[in-house]
C-alpha cells in the first residue's frame, strides 16, 4: 500500500468577531448619516428600520431556507398588534413592549411555519397566502381588540429605560430602533453562520441530500420560522411604539409582496442584501410614490421584472463578489 | 453473526414496470459486497428502496433484527444506513468543507446549536480536514461545490458518506466519472473503514469489483440471479449471458 | 326557500365565473408549470377593453367580448415572448412568483394610466338584463347567461383536449415533455398556443363575470389569490378539478358571506388551509414530484 501524504488544510485567517464588528459599525455609521443629515425625515427612517426587520425575517425563511411565501406580513402585523394592544392596556415600558412583540411574533412564526413548510411548491405558496389573509381577516373583524379598519391608535409608550421620552421629531424612536437593529443584526450574523444556519442553507440547496445525512427537515424549518417570527415581531413592535398606530396595512398582502420585492432587490440569502434592498426600495418609494401611486406600481413592476431577468441574485451580488476577490488577492499576497 | 441489513421479498414497480422483483439478501458485519448488473437492471432503485427514498410495494427491510420498512429517511440514517448518489447530490452553493462538516455535525448532534461557529469548530475541523486530505481534496476545502469538476464532486459524495460513520454503507458507482489516477483513493478510503461495517458497492468496473468484493450479487431485470464469490460469478454461465459477456472471456484468455 | 334558491343561483354563477377565469391558469400550470400570478391582470385587461368598446365605441356586447378576448391575447404576446418563455417549467417557484407579480404591478399601473383609475362598468344588452322566467321562478338573466357560458366553456375544453389532435399533443407534452420533443412535437408552439388560450379564457371570464367580480383598478391584486386557490384546490391541469373547486369555493364563499357576513373571508381562507393540507396536490390533481 502506498504512503498516504496527509496535507492538512491551513486555517482560515480571520479576526474573531471581525464580521460582527464591521456589521455593527456600518449600521451605526449609516444611522449617523441619517440622523445628522436628514433630521426632518427621522419618522420615515424609523419606519424604514421597522420594515428592515421584516425583510431580514423574510430573508431567514426565503433566502436561507428557500421557502416561497406571500404572507410574511402576518409575522410583522401580529407583533405590531400585540405590542400596540399591550400598550393600550397599560404595559408602557418600551423594552417590555418589544418583548411582547417578540413573543407574539415567535408564536405566530411557529404556527405559520407548521402550516407553510409542510409542503413545497404551489401548495406552499397558497398556504402562505391563506395564512396571511386569515390573519388580515381576523385583524379586520376583531375590531374591539384591533380597532378594525380604523386602526389601533392611542399607543403612547413610556420612556426608554425610564429616561428618554418619545419626542415629536422621532429622535428617541429612531435611536432606539437603530440600537435594537444593531443588536439583532449582530446576533443574526452569528446565527446564520451557526451549525443550525448552515444546515438551513443546506436544506435550501438540496433537501433530499439533507435528509440523507439524517436531517429531519420539517422541524428545522418550523424552528427557523419561529426565529423569523421573533425578528419580524420586533419590527412590528418597534413600528407600533414609534408611530403610535397600527393599521390593517401592516398585515396586508401588499406589504407581504412589497417586502419580497425588497429582499430580491437587495439579494436574498445575505443579511446585507436584505438591508440594502429595504433602504433602496423605501427611499425610492418615499420619493416616487407620493407623486402618483399608479406610476409607482408601474415602476415597481418594471424593476421587479428587470431584476429577475438581469440580476436574479440581487444588487448585493456584484458587491460581494468584488469584496471576495479583494480578499482572495489579499490572501495570495 | 448479526445481520446488519436484510431484505425480505422486496418488490417495486413504477406504473406497470416491475423494477424490483422479490429481492432477498443479507449483509453481515465485515461484508464487502459488490452489486452488479446491466444498465437499467434496477440497482439504483434497490438502493432507493433500502434508504427509504421510495416505498416497496411488497417486502420488508430489517436492520439488526428491527424492521425499518416504515421508517423515514433520516431515521434510517441515524441507525447507520448511509448511501452515496450515482448522480451527485451535494449542497452545491456551500463549500466542500461545509458539505462534509454538515454531515459530521449532524452525526454529532450539534446542528441544533444557534450561535456557535460551525465548520471551523476544532473537533469538526479536525475530522473533515482529515477526510478531505485522504481523498486529495484538501486544497479545495474552501471552494464552492458548483465550481468543481464532476470527478471531484463524486469524491465529495464519498467524503460525506465516510463522515457519517456508517454501519451499512451503500455506494452507487463511486468511481464513475472519477479520473483514473484518483480512483485508487476510493478503495484506500474503503479499506480504511472499520472492519465490522458492511459495504455494498454498485460498480461496473470488474477490476475494481475484484479488488474490493468478497461476495458479488448480480441483478438482472429486477431479480437477483446470482450470488457468489467474484471468481464464481465470472465462471457462471447465466451471469455471463446476462451481463458480463465479453469481459469474462477476456479475463479467461489472459 | 326562496332565499336558498337564489343563494344557490348566485353561488353557482360565482363559481362559474371563477371557473372560466381560473381554468386558463390551471391549464397553464399543468402544462408549463408556471405559477402565473398575473393571470387576473389579463382578465382585467379584458374587462377594461370591453368596457371601452361598449361605452366609447358603442359596439354590441357580443362584439365587445370578441374584441376584448382578441385584444387581450394580442397584448399578451410580447409578455409571452419576452418573459414567460424564460420561466416555463423552471422549477424555482420564487422566480416565477417574482416575475409574475412584477408583470401584475406593471399592468395595473399602465392600464390605470391609460383608462383612468375608476370602476369600469360593462353595460349588459337588453336581452341579458332583467329577470328571466324559468317556469316556477324568476331569475336574473345574466346569472343564467354566466352559468351557460361556464358549461359551454367546460364542454368545449373537454372536447378540445380529449378529441382533437392538439389535445393529444397537449396531453403528451404534459406527461413527458422530453418525450414530446423526441416525437417531433414542437413544444414551444404548443406552449404559445396554450398561453394564448389561457389568456383568452381569462379575458372572456373577466368580461362576462364583470357583474359579479367588478372591474376596478386593483382587480388583478384583489382576485389574484382567489384564482390561485381555485387551481390549487382543484389540482393543476384538471378541468373537472377546476370546475368542482370553483363551485365548491363559490358555494363556501357565498353562503359564508350570507350566514356570517362579518367572517366571510375568515372562513374562506380557513377552508382553503384545511383543503390544501388534506389534499396538497388538489382534489383531482396528480403529484408532479
Ligand atoms: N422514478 C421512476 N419512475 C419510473 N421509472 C423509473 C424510476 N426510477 C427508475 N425507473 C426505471 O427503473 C429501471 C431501473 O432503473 P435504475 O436506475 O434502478 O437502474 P440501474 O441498475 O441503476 O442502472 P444504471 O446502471 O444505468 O445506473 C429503469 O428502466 C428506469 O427507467
Ligand atoms: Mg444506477
Amino acid at each position: 500500500m502506498s504512503e498516504i501524504v496527509v496535507t492538512h488544510v491551513p486555517h482560515k485567517r480571520s479576526i474573531p468577531f471581525g464580521q460582527e464588528a464591521v456589521g455593527a459599525l456600518s449600521i451605526i455609521a449609516l444611522g449617523a448619516i441619517g440622523y445628522f443629515l436628514y433630521p426632518d425625515d427621522l419618522a420615515f427612517l424609523t419606519r424604514l428600520i421597522g420594515i428592515a426587520f421584516l425583510v431580514l425575517s423574510l430573508d431567514l425563511v426565503t433566502g436561507y431556507c428557500g421557502v416561497a411565501t406571500l404572507g410574511h406580513a402576518a409575522q410583522f402585523g401580529v407583533g405590531a398588534y400585540a405590542a400596540g394592544i399591550a400598550c393600550v392596556r397599560g404595559i408602557t415600558d418600551p423594552v417590555a413592549l418589544l418583548a411582547v412583540g417578540v413573543f407574539a411574533g415567535t408564536i405566530m412564526g411557529l404556527i405559520s411555519g407548521a402550516l407553510i413548510t409542510r409542503f413545497r411548491g404551489l401548495p406552499q405558496l397558497v398556504l402562505s397566502i391563506a395564512v396571511g389573509q386569515l390573519v388580515a381577516a381576523l385583524a379586520n373583524k376583531l375590531s374591539w381588540l384591533t380597532g378594525g379598519s380604523d386602526g389601533l391608535s392611542g399607543i403612547t409608550p413610556g420612556k426608554v429605560f425610564g429616561i428618554f421620552n418619545f419626542d415629536m421629531y422621532s429622535r428617541t424612536a429612531f435611536l432606539f430602533s437603530l440600537g435594537v437593529l444593531v443588536i439583532v443584526f449582530v446576533l443574526l450574523q452569528r446565527f446564520v453562520r451557526s451549525p443550525f444556519g448552515l444546515m438551513c442553507r443546506g436544506i435550501k440547496d438540496d433537501d433530499l441530500r439533507a435528509r440523507m445525512i439524517g436531517v429531519s427537515i420539517y422541524p428545522r424549518l418550523v424552528v427557523m420560522y419561529g426565529v423569523a417570527g421573533a425578528v419580524a415581531g420586533i419590527g412590528g413592535a418597534l413600528t407600533a411604539i414609534s408611530t403610535g398606530v397600527v393599521g390593517l396595512d401592516s398585515v396586508s398582502f401588499e406589504r407581504s409582496a412589497e417586502v419580497l420585492v425588497m429582499l430580491v432587490l437587495g439579494g436574498a440569502g445575505h443579511l446585507w442584501g436584505a438591508l440594502a434592498g429595504t433602504v433602496i426600495f423605501m427611499i425610492f418609494e418615499h420619493i416616487v410614490a407620493a407623486a402618483n401611486p399608479f406610476h409607482w406600481m408601474t415602476l415597481v413592476g418594471l424593476l421587479l421584472i428587470l431584476i429577475v431577468v438581469f440580476a436574479p441574485r440581487g444588487l448585493i451580488e456584484p458587491v460581494l463578489s468584488l469584496a471576495s476577490r479583494f480578499k482572495r488577492k489579499g490572501e495570495a499576497a | 453473526m448479526t445481520n446488519l441489513l436484510e431484505a425480505r421479498g422486496v418488490s417495486c414497480s413504477f406504473g406497470g414496470l416491475h423494477v424490483t422483483r422479490d429481492v432477498n439478501f443479507k449483509l453481515t458485519a465485515g461484508d464487502r459486497v459488490a452489486l452488479i448488473g446491466p444498465n437499467g437492471a434496477g440497482k439504483t432503485t434497490l438502493v432507493n428502496l433500502i434508504t427509504g427514498d421510495i416505498a416497496p410495494s411488497e417486502g420488508q427491510f430489517f436492520m439488526g433484527g428491527d424492521e425499518i420498512t416504515g421508517l423515514s429517511i433520516p431515521d434510517r440514517v441515524r441507525r447507520g444506513l448511509v448511501r452515496t448518489f450515482q448522480t451527485t447530490r451535494l449542497f452545491a452553493n456551500l463549500t466542500v468543507a461545509d458539505n462534509v462538516a454538515l454531515a459530521i455535525m449532524q452525526r454529532k448532534r450539534i446542528t441544533r446549536r444557534f450561535f456557535s461557529s460551525s465548520t471551523e469548530l476544532p473537533e469538526v475541523r479536525a475530522e473533515w480536514s482529515e477526510i478531505l486530505s485522504h481523498l486529495g481534496l484538501a486544497k479545495l476545502a474552501y471552494r464552492k461545490v458548483v465550481e468543481l469538476a464532476y470527478g471531484q464532486q463524486r469524491l465529495i459524495e464519498l467524503a460525506i458518506g465516510l463522515a457519517l460513520h456508517p454501519k451499512v454503507l451503500l455506494l452507487d458507482e463511486p468511481a464513475a466519472g472519477v479520473p483514473h489516477d484518483e480512483a485508487p483513493k476510493i478503495l484506500e478510503a474503503i479499506n480504511r473503514l472499520p472492519s465490522d461495517i458492511a459495504v455494498l458497492m454498485i460498480e461496473h468496473d470488474m477490476d475494481l469489483v475484484f479488488k474490493f468484493a468478497r461476495r458479488v450479487l448480480v441483478l438482472a431485470a429486477g431479480r437477483l440471479i446470482f450470488e457468489g464469490s467474484p471468481d464464481e460469478v465470472t465462471a457462471d454461465h447465466e451471469v455471463r449471458r446476462a451481463y458480463l459477456g465479453s469481459y469474462a472471456d477476456a479475463r479467461r484468455a489472459t | 326557500m326562496r332565499t336558498i334558491f337564489s343563494i344557490m343561483t348566485d353561488a353557482v354563477a360565482y363559481g362559474m365565473v371563477l371557473f372560466i377565469i381560473s381554468i386558463g391558469l390551471s391549464i397553464m400550470m399543468g402544462l408549463m408549470r408556471v405559477v402565473n400570478l398575473a393571470h387576473g391582470a389579463f382578465a382585467m385587461i379584458g374587462g377594461y377593453l370591453a368596457s371601452y368598446a361598449i361605452r366609447d365605441l358603442h359596439v354590441h356586447y357580443s362584439v365587445a367580448i370578441l374584441m376584448a378576448v382578441i385584444g387581450t391575447i394580442i397584448v399578451s404576446i410580447p409578455f409571452e415572448i419576452l418573459l414567460y418563455r424564460r420561466i416555463y417549467r423552471k422549477s424555482d417557484p420564487l422566480i416565477q412568483v417574482l416575475m409574475t407579480i412584477g408583470i401584475t404591478f406593471f399592468i395595473i399601473g399602465i392600464v390605470n394610466f391609460i383608462f383612468g383609475p375608476s370602476l369600469k362598468s360593462i353595460p349588459l344588452p337588453q336581452t341579458l338584463s332583467g329577470p328571466l322566467d324559468i317556469g316556477f321562478r324568476m331569475l336574473p338573466t345574466h346569472r343564467i347567461f354566466v352559468i351557460a357560458c361556464g358549461v359551454v366553456t367546460a364542454l368545449a375544453l373537454w372536447l378540445l383536449i380529449e378529441k382533437t389532435e392538439f389535445g393529444i399533443k397537449l396531453r403528451a407534452s404534459v406527461d413527458h415533455s422530453g418525450m414530446a420533443d423526441a416525437l417531433g412535437i414542437r413544444t414551444e408552439i404548443i406552449y404559445a398556443v396554450t398561453f394564448a388560450l389561457a389568456i383568452g379564457l381569462g379575458a372572456f371570464g373577466g368580461v362576462v363575470g364583470a357583474e359579479i367580480l367588478p372591474i376596478e383598478p386593483f382587480y388583478a391584486l384583489r382576485y389574484m389569490v382567489t384564482f390561485l386557490v381555485v387551481v390549487s384546490v382543484g389540482g393543476a391541469g384538471s378541468i373537472l378539478g377546476a370546475l368542482s373547486a370553483s363551485l365548491l369555493l363559490g358555494l363556501a364563499d357565498t353562503t359564508g358571506k350570507y350566514l356570517a357576513p362579518e367572517f366571510g373571508d375568515f372562513f374562506f381562507y380557513l377552508s382553503v388551509i384545511v383543503i390544501v393540507f388534506l389534499f396538497p396536490h388538489g382534489l383531482f390533481g396528480r403529484s408532479h414530484a
